[in-house]
Formats: structure tokens, sequence, C-alpha cells
């Protein structure tokens, strides 16, 4: 399938075919929700090189493969701990895993916690808290206007749900560790929800990865409420295998006084998406949004970012940086809309990229939108090649150009790595993205699944 | 140690060098003297090893080696330190982890253990008191945000830590106040031994009052047109760069 009518039409006729599996483990508003999605997908269709915020990343390579839908939980009699331990030394989290895009655990898959935070599958949410996630689910992630999140909001069967009530700190991290690990080609679909009440506070980490050779499509939805006063950071490690096609749909809604904090660390992968929606609510709201990312070989990285000032007084800051070699390919976009009563709005945009090959590509739009008076703003993009006066001089003091050439790269990226907050995380990150730099392959250290031949292949 | 032999380099397609002679032994300080444009960088940076500078013609031995074949990090585990005129910035890099790398790169070539974290630190220090270099810079990113002064005097810092054999020292002078000046020359003689060699590229023969040189050579046009003792320095500073000019002309004539 290389057309995209073709596509479209594979994934309407999917729907059809699995829609009695679809609405039978939904309750009522997820299953209306699902009938609508589909139908507003159907009348968008994917995003095709029209569409201006398409136009460096075409969508019909990744969708292009007649992938089999995962609507079942992997009937996998799976130790986790045999085939895969994220080992970042010294990090005490708590461990979620999604398997295929479904909630996997061993013992209770929605815990309730003394202080009332709830964690767990999405799906069983869905049937035990229907009033609590009907207020907020779908209620960011626009599915009238994205169809990619109509796509999302139709098939999505599962994923992870957090609930932090009012005045909660949830300790421990959250790592959520998406596996996807099939026997054919899978197209995925998960979908995350975080409520965070007022007052709360808490950290999530995500792990995307793959555990078999197959060709695998996702396109998850993570929704994130921030209520006032909130503070979240939500940090996402990407590190996946060439065949595998990564679409992350995030969006964050921000109340008064709320702290947001993202970090996106792109490591490997062949294709990825990543589009970031975050509305500043309410007044005194602040949001940092930073990425990081890697790209070699046909590779191609893409980070749509888009930042609504609704309310005044808000700041926002996004810090991207890439590092693109051979002839991969890269994207940004950051759009900062600020509207025309949020005054005193702080906005800023840094997209920093350094092209290692003359065929390496990277487009980069920053885009600010103000319709306010009184407002702080700034971008700037540079794209550039590492500096050959830098290299000789670390050079000429008997530091090898391989090294240097790390050296430097290394200090390109710190500044984004500063940013994670959890210590032994930012170590961990240190240490994957300067074997990613050194050219040593960083997925898949713990995992014992040997699905590397298919990285030459 | 150093034999430069009928040099002549091009940059950009342009001829800089055309015809050096200069021999440096082990203990010997020579300075090398001339107007802009006369081809002092272009001398001390082929001798380090940028590539675009082109050798058309000649031979550089060093220490019995052919050392055009070596590339930059060769040369440095070899002894050779470029003192630079104008002092890169590397914005991330920080000092000690530069200058650790470096040092522990050196030891790597000499079959030697890495130093550790602690004696790293250790070693620096001693270094630092050594040449009266403000230990605080190392805590910053290599040359970002030094002054002028700062930036030379790093230069001697790294030259401190690395203990080479043949020093080329390339303006190190311009853009020091008196005092700075002194604090660089004490911090070269006192790096300096009978197994060492400096080359001091400069345009006054102020520097000079500090370290003494025992052989002057004027570089001009890209040729070494005079030689001899300090009192060639003296001279030169006197009549100025407009009495070589003449020389040449006349020997022209």
């Amino acid at each position: 399938m290389q057309d995209v009518i073709e596509i479209n039409k594979f994934l309407e006729t999917q729907f059809k075919l699995n829609e009695d599996r679809l609405l039978s483990v939904s309750t009522g508003f997820i299953g209306n929700l699902r009938k609508e999605a589909i139908h507003n997908f159907i009348g968008m269709g994917l995003p095709d090189r029209k569409n201006e915020s398409y136009k460096y990343t075409p969508l019909t390579s990744a969708f292009g493969t007649e992938y089999s839908l995962q609507l079942m939980p992997s009937n996998i009699n799976l130790n986790v701990d045999d085939i895969f331990t994220c080992d970042v030394p010294n990090l005490k989290t708590r461990l979620e895993i999604i398997l295929n895009g479904f909630y996997f655990s061993s013992e209770k898959s929605l815990m309730k916690l003394a202080n009332g935070i709830i964690i767990g599958s999405m799906a069983e949410a869905w049937q035990k808290y229907p009033d609590l996630i009907s207020q907020y689910y779908s209620k960011f992630a626009d599915y009238k206007n994205f169809s990619l999140v109509a796509l999302n909001t139709a098939f999505a069967m599962d994923g992870l749900f957090v609930y932090l009530p009012k005045g909660t700190d949830l300790g421990d991290p959250i790592q959520v560790v998406n596996l996807p690990m099939t026997g054919m080609d899978t197209m995925l679909h998960y979908r995350n929800l975080i409520i965070m009440e007022d007052d709360s506070r808490g950290e999530i980490i995500v792990c995307d990865h793959t555990l078999s050779p197959f060709r695998f499509l996702t396109n998850s939805v993570t929704e994130i409420f921030a209520g006032k006063n909130t503070h979240f950071h939500f940090s996402r490690v990407q590190n996946e295998h060439l065949n595998s096609n990564l679409i992350t749909n995030l969006f964050i809604n921000q109340e008064a006084n709320s702290h947001v904090t993202t970090t996106n660390i792109s490591l490997h992968g062949g294709f990825i998406r990543n589009n970031i929606h975050v509305t500043l609510n309410d007044e005194g709201c602040e949001n940092n949004t930073y990425g990081l990312f890697f790209g070699d070989r046909e590779q191609h990285v893409d980070n749509f970012v888009f930042i609504d000032h609704a309310k005044p007084n808000c700041f926002s800051r996004q810090l991207f940086k890439g590092i693109l070699d051979d002839k991969a390919t890269g994207a940004f976009n950051g759009r900062i809309l600020v509207r025309k009563d949020a005054q005193k709005t702080n906005a800023f945009q840094t997209n920093n990229n350094i092209l290692l090959s003359d065929e390496a590509k990277m487009n980069s739009k920053p885009q600010l939108e103000i319709y306010a008076d009184d407002v702080k703003c700034s971008h700037g993009a540079t794209t550039g090649q590492l500096d050959e006066n830098a290299l000789f001089y670390l050079q000429s003091r008997g530091i090898p150009r391989s090294e240097a050439r790390l050296l430097m790269l290394t200090a390109f990226v710190y500044e984004v790595i500063d940013k994670i907050n959890i210590l032994p995380l930012k170590e961990r990150i240190s240490h994957l993205v300067e074997k990613r730099l050194r050219g040593e392959l960083s997925r898949c250290n713990n995992c014992s699944m040997n699905c590397n031949q298919i990285q030459s292949a | 140690m150093l034999k430069i032999k009928d040099l002549k380099v091009t940059v950009n397609g342009k001829e800089i060098l055309s015809g050096i002679n200069l021999e440096v032994k082990a203990g010997e300080v020579h300075a090398i003297m001339g107007p802009n444009g006369s081809g002092k960088t272009t001398l001390a940076s082929t001798l380090a090893g940028k590539d675009f500078m082109e050798v058309t013609h000649g031979s550089i031995t060093y220490l019995g080696k052919n050392l055009l074949e070596m590339t930059p990090e060769e040369r440095a585990w070899e002894g050779i330190f470029l003192g630079f005129q104008y002092p890169i910035e590397i914005p991330g890099v920080s000092m000690v982890n530069f200058m650790k790398t470096s040092v522990n790169e050196g030891r790597k070539h000499k079959g030697l253990e890495p130093l550790s974290a602690g004696d790293f630190l250790k070693f620096m220090r001693e270094r630092s008191e050594l040449i009266e270099f403000d230990s605080k810079l190392t805590n910053r990113s290599v040359n970002e945000g030094f002054s002028g002064g700062e930036k030379k005097r790093n230069e001697i810092f790294q030259m401190a830590l690395l203990e080479p054999r043949l020093a080329i020292l390339d303006e190190t002078d311009s853009g020091l106040d008196i005092d700075a000046l002194k604090i660089v020359a004490n911090g070269v003689n006192r790096l300096k031994t009978k197994d060492t060699a400096t080359l001091v590229i400069t345009h006054y023969q102020r520097l000079l009052d500090y370290i003494i040189p025992d052989f002057v050579h004027v570089l001009y046009d890209g040729r070494i047109v005079r030689s001899g003792s300090k009192d060639l320095a003296m001279k030169l500073e006197d009549k100025g760069y407009e009495w070589i000019r003449s020389y040449v002309n006349g020997q022209d004539k």
C-alpha cells in the first residue's frame, strides 16, 4: 500500500471487521466515542503531504504495510524479568508494562492506594470509574481535528490510567515500559490518561522499546490533565529498532500555577513522529518542553510542538536539539500561539541541530502567532556542522579526532539531558546517549531477545 | 629536535611560506618576529598539523621523524604544543574534562595508566599554582567567557599540564597587559628544562625581555630574512619593520 486512499480504506475496513470486538469491551461513552472517532477519521483520512504539519513527514511508508491489528491482550506467558530489565541504577520506580498495547500485570490490574491514588489498566478503569474518566477522556486529545488521534480513539483498547487525587504526591516515579512483541507485522494503539487534581505532584518515565524483529507501527495517545498548583514531570525515552514506526500524541492541559516539564529523548528508531500539544489554560502556568533526537542511516525523527498560551501570565520554554548522520532526516516544528488576552506571556523556543554528513537533512520551522501586545517571545533555530577549529584545538591537545568529536557532541546534547531532574535517570540517559554517539547500539541492552540481526538488514 | 628544510606552504592556493629553513635544538629558545601577514601563524599551524595548510615543498623532521605524516594528536603525544593566538571557545566542554581527557590520552600513548579523577585534580592544582593560574577557571567551559588575558593564561596552563618538549607560542603576548605578560613569561620560564625547546612567535620585542631567546629570526614575506642573537630583536624594536623592508629590498638590488 503506497497510496493514502488505499491506506485509509484499509483502516476503515479493519474497524468494520472488528467493530463487535471493539464495542463489546467498552462502556457506553467509550463505545460512542469510537464510532464518532472512526467517522471523523474516515472524513479526514491520514494527513498527506498537502498538510503543512506533515510536509516533511509523509505517513505512507509508516502505514504502508498490511499490519495485523492487536485487539486482544497477548497471551504470552511472560516473565518480564526474564526478558527485560530496565536497569537504571539507584532509581526506585513503580514499573508498569504495556505489552502490545495492553496493560500487563501478573497481579491486580488496577490498584487503588491508601491515599486514593489509582494506577493501572485503562480498560479496567473505563469499567470501574466511568464517571471520573468521562470528565477527562478525549477532552484534550482532539479527535475531531487530528485524524491520528481519531484513529487511536477508535482502536485503542487499553493503556495506562493514573489518577492523583487532590493534594497527593505520587512518590516513586511510575516507569511505563511499552513492549511491542508479536510474531508478525503489527499496528498498535494504546491510550494513557493521567489526571492530576489540584496540588498533586508526580513523575512518569516512559520507555518505548521493541522486543521482536517485526515491523511495528505504534500510534499512541497520552492525555495529561494538570490541575491547579500541580507539579508534573514526564520523560520519554524512545529506543526502538529500524523497523519500528512510532507516532506519539501527547496532550497536556494545564490549570492555574501548574508546572509541567516534558523531556523527550529519541535515541533510536526507524520512524518517529512526536506530537506535543500544550494548553496553558489559566494564569501562572509554567511549561518546559525539551527534546533530544538522534538519527543515522535512513532514520527519520520529527517533533511537532504546539504551545497554546490561552491565558495571561504564563511561561513556556521549548528546547530541542538533534544530531543527524548518514542519510537521516529530521524535522522540528514549534508553534507558539499567544491568544489575544494572554498578556504578559513569556514564550521561548530554541532548536539547534548538528548534521554530521552531507546527506543528512533537517527542516526546522518556528512559528510564532502573537495576538497579544504585551509579551516576551523569542525563537531561534540553527543547523550546522561541528566547528572544525574547535576540533583542531582539541586534537592539538592530544585528543584523537573521534574522541574530540564525541566530547563536542556530548557537550551539545548536555543542555537537554541536564534538564532531567532525577539524577539516576539523568546518568543513565547520559550513558545511553554516549553509547549512541559512539555508534554502539544503545537499544535493547538489557533484552535477551536477539533481534539485532535486523539492524543490519 | 626540530629541522625545517626549505618549507613551502600554501593556504587556499596562495603561497604563504616560501622556503623556511630552521633548526631548533633541545634547551634552546627561538623567537620568530615579523610584521603582520609575514607567515608567522601559518608556520605555527603547520607545525601543529592544521589540515588546510598545504605543504607543497620541503620537509619537517621532529625527533628524527617526519612530522608532516603525523596527525595533530600524534604530534601532541610526541610533545608538540601550540599556544594558540586565538584560543577557541568550546561551550559545554568543561576545562577539567578537557584537560583530563587530554592528559590521559597522552599517558595512554606512553603506556601509562590513566590518572584517576582525584590524582588528576591534585596534579591540576599543583600545576595551576606553579604558573599562577586561577583554578576557578577550570570549573568553566573551555575558554567560554574568558577575558583575552585569561585565554592566554589558559594556554600556558594547558602547557603546564601537558609538559611538552617543543612549545610553540603564537603571539601569546598579544592582548596582555604588562602584569599578565610577566605571569605568562614566568610560567614559560618555569616550564623550561634542558630537554625542552621553545619557539616564541611575536610582533614585539616586549615579551623577549622576559623570555630571553637564544636566537631571533625575522620572518618577512614567507622567508626568514635575518637570524641573530637577542640584539636583533632590540634593533628591530628600535628601527621598526620598515628597516627590514628596506633591508630586504636593498638585498634585492
